[in-house]
């Protein structure tokens, strides 16, 4: 032991006397580490947000539009579900706990001399617990008003501040292009999904009053469903597929004509796109940690070229071949780990930045960096072997005559 | 018994045409508390004879004996092993590491012994003391005079109590009056002490402190001398 402390202090006296080209030696190693920390922190902070945005969408959600899928945001057109298809939906299959209609319109909302395009939605509300969404003021609609298709809404965040200048909506006239309705309640504010898109930029109302009012027809585009267990998914799944398949004639799966979307799908997909560039950058990354290790090697045996006579003289007074590679081992160890434990450093702080400019989550494994500090130790043990070796191997004799 | 026993001992460097024999044929004992110099014109051997002494280098033929131990048949770490053991160098570079103290110098083969640092610190400065400069521990190489930092050598090289002390021209690089201190160092440590002395040397003045001259020519011992027991000089 008292040998790898011998080693220790030595090694910190030789880096620290030529500090100048130890902190340029360790640049490398700096880098990569960073580098490596850094994408791999923003990489799982980018997971953890499309992660917080699915679960923001309603647990256990499936959603079924009209159409055939054609790619993750493209679907061919065809007939949509009416009211009566939600009553069989709701009769035919288990374990669902809510079945809301989805009905979109844009409308240019106006409220004292104020106007803002926004986003109509048409439902009922069973959405909002589907949708997991909950109100900061005011109430839900009442079964009466979703019956009749009273003009009544609920507004989002961004509408309660584009419109109402932040002050309190509830109970106000709000027009929606040619028509008004009256704001019962206002939605909790849920910020921006991964994809960059505003959540709070809507109006709720009953979907009868959408269809009337703003899109002229009884056509509902798509129904969002919630499972009401997550194991209960596949089950609801295979009831959901039988009854749509009755209720649109489909006869084979080539002339299947709507999408059901589960979360789940959502989530792989997303974290599928974040896993792969991930991998992608911190493999790159991990190409300038290696640049650094050759770095460390280099400057090693550069370093053994020039204390040829030191190792001899060591070598001439007994040091043996071991004590001499403990040594330039040593040495090479230390050189990694300083690189690394700042570029663990700088790698936490770029994190920080890149989350909070990229507007994910600020994720630091504490593995990860731990993991980083030592494997860039294990580099410059890595590294500087064949130096330590050629320094190990010299002859006494040949070294002091240098 | 002899201490080292030198026996038929050739050392070729080089290949095919180019070939010198460095060594060609030396015989040699050198008996416990010794103390030699061996002496001959450049080239002549005595440097490499040192060397194999040392077991820094191994004969290309013939036995070499240290302690009874032949040492030809030693692999590289064993003889470093040998050598770490029982024999202590001094050399005509001083050969002290610049950036460490004289006493850290004197400490360091300790180091790689194992020792404990309170008793190497101890035995270090025991050592300087041997040689005079008790006082100078704290002092860099460069801020002691050459004498000095042969002495320091010195007493790095006797800091192990080896049973051999070699010397490669120790007062080489010494001006005279400074050799002559460093002749009546190692003179007076063979005498207090009985330390076993070979050193190499080509100044008749430096070999005259010595008992037994061994003179060396092309590869070969030339002549044994017996140096006659003499008034030992007072030192000023």
């Amino acid at each position: 032991m008292s040998r790898l402390t011998n080693a220790l202090r030595l090694a910190s006296a030789e880096l620290t006397r030529n500090w100048s080209r130890t902190a340029l030696t360790s640049l490398g190693i700096l880098i990569g580490v960073a580098a490596v920390i850094a994408m791999v922190g923003i990489g799982q902070g980018a997971t953890a947000s499309v992660a917080e945005d699915v679960a923001a969408m309603g647990s256990n959600l499936l959603m079924v539009e009209a159409g055939a899928s054609r790619g993750p945001q493209s679907r061919s057109t065809a007939r949509p579900f009416t009211a009566a298809d939600l009553d069989r939906i709701r009769r035919e299959v288990a374990h669902l706990s809510a079945v809301s209609p989805q009905v979109s319109a844009s409308a240019t909302a106006a409220y004292g001399g104020i106007t803002y395009d926004t986003t109509v939605t048409g439902s009922d509300s069973g959405y909002l617990l589907a949708r997991g969404w909950s109100l900061d003021a005011g109430r839900a609609f009442t079964e009466g008003e979703e019956r009749s298709g009273a003009a009544v809404c609920l507004v989002g965040a961004t509408v309660r501040t584009e419109v109402f200048g932040g002050s309190d909506p509830v109970g106000a006239q709000l027009r929606l292009g040619k028509t008004s309705c009256t704001v019962v309640g206002l939605l909790q504010t849920k910020g921006e999904n991964t994809m960059g898109m505003d959540q709070d930029d809507l109006v709720l109302a009953p979907v009868g009053f959408v269809q009337r009012r703003l899109v002229g027809s009884t056509d509902i585009s798509s129904i969002v469903i919630s499972v009401d267990s997550e194991d209960h998914i596949d089950l609801a799944l295979a009831g959901l597929e039988l009854t749509l398949r009755d209720l649109r004639h489909v006869r084979s799966d080539d002339t299947v004509d709507y999408t059901i979307r589960d979360t789940r799908e959502m989530v792989a997909h997303m974290s599928g796109i974040t896993t792969v560039l991930t991998g992608f950058l911190s493999a790159v990354a991990g190409v300038s940690l290696l640049v650094g290790g050759i770095g460390i090697m280099n400057i090693m045996l550069v370093s053994v070229t020039e204390r040829t006579r030191e190792i001899g003289i060591r070598m001439s007074i007994g040091a043996l071949e071991e004590d001499v590679m403990l040594q330039f081992l040593t040495e090479a160890m230390v050189l990694g780990a300083v690189g690394g434990a700042a570029g663990a450093v700088l790698g936490v702080a770029l994190t920080g930045v890149g989350a909070s400019l990229l507007d994910v989550p600020f994720v630091v494994e504490p593995a990860v960096v731990v993991g980083s500090v030592a494997f860039s130790a294990l580099m410059g043990v890595g590294f500087g072997y064949l130096p330590a070796r050629r320094a190990a191997r010299l002859e006494p004799i040949d070294a002091l005559r240098s | 018994m002899s201490l080292l026993s030198l026996r038929d001992v050739t050392r070729v460097y080089g290949l095919g045409g180019a070939q010198v024999n460095a060594l060609d044929g030396i015989a040699l004992d050198v008996e416990l508390g010794a103390f030699v110099s061996l002496m001959g014109p450049s080239g002549s051997g005595k440097s490499t004879a040192l060397n194999v002494l040392g077991c820094l280098d191994v004969p290309t033929d013939g036995s070499y004996r240290f302690r009874g131990i032949e040492v030809t048949t030693l692999d590289r770490r064993a003889r470093a092993r040998l050598r770490r053991a029982w024999i202590g160098f001094v050399f005509q570079g001083f050969n002290l590491l610049d950036r460490s103290s004289a006493l850290e110098n004197v400490e360091l083969p300790l180091v790689y012994r194992g020792i404990a640092p309170a008793e190497r610190r101890r035995r270090a400065r025991e050592a300087l003391d041997l040689v005079g400069l008790a006082d100078r521990g704290g002092h860099l190489p460069n801020q002691l005079s050459g004498g000095q930092q042969q002495r320091v050598a010195i007493a790095r090289a006797l800091v192990t109590e080896p049973s051999l002390l070699l010397a490669d021209e120790p007062t080489g690089n010494l001006d005279t009056a400074r050799s002559h201190d460093v002749m009546q160092l190692l003179s007076r440590l063979h005498r207090e002490r009985g330390q076993t002395i070979v050193m190499v040397t080509h100044e008749p003045e430096m070999a005259a402190y010595t008992d037994r001259i061994v003179h060396f020519r092309d590869g070969r011992v030339e002549r044994d001398e017996r140096v006659p027991p003499r008034e030992v000089p007072c030192p000023a």
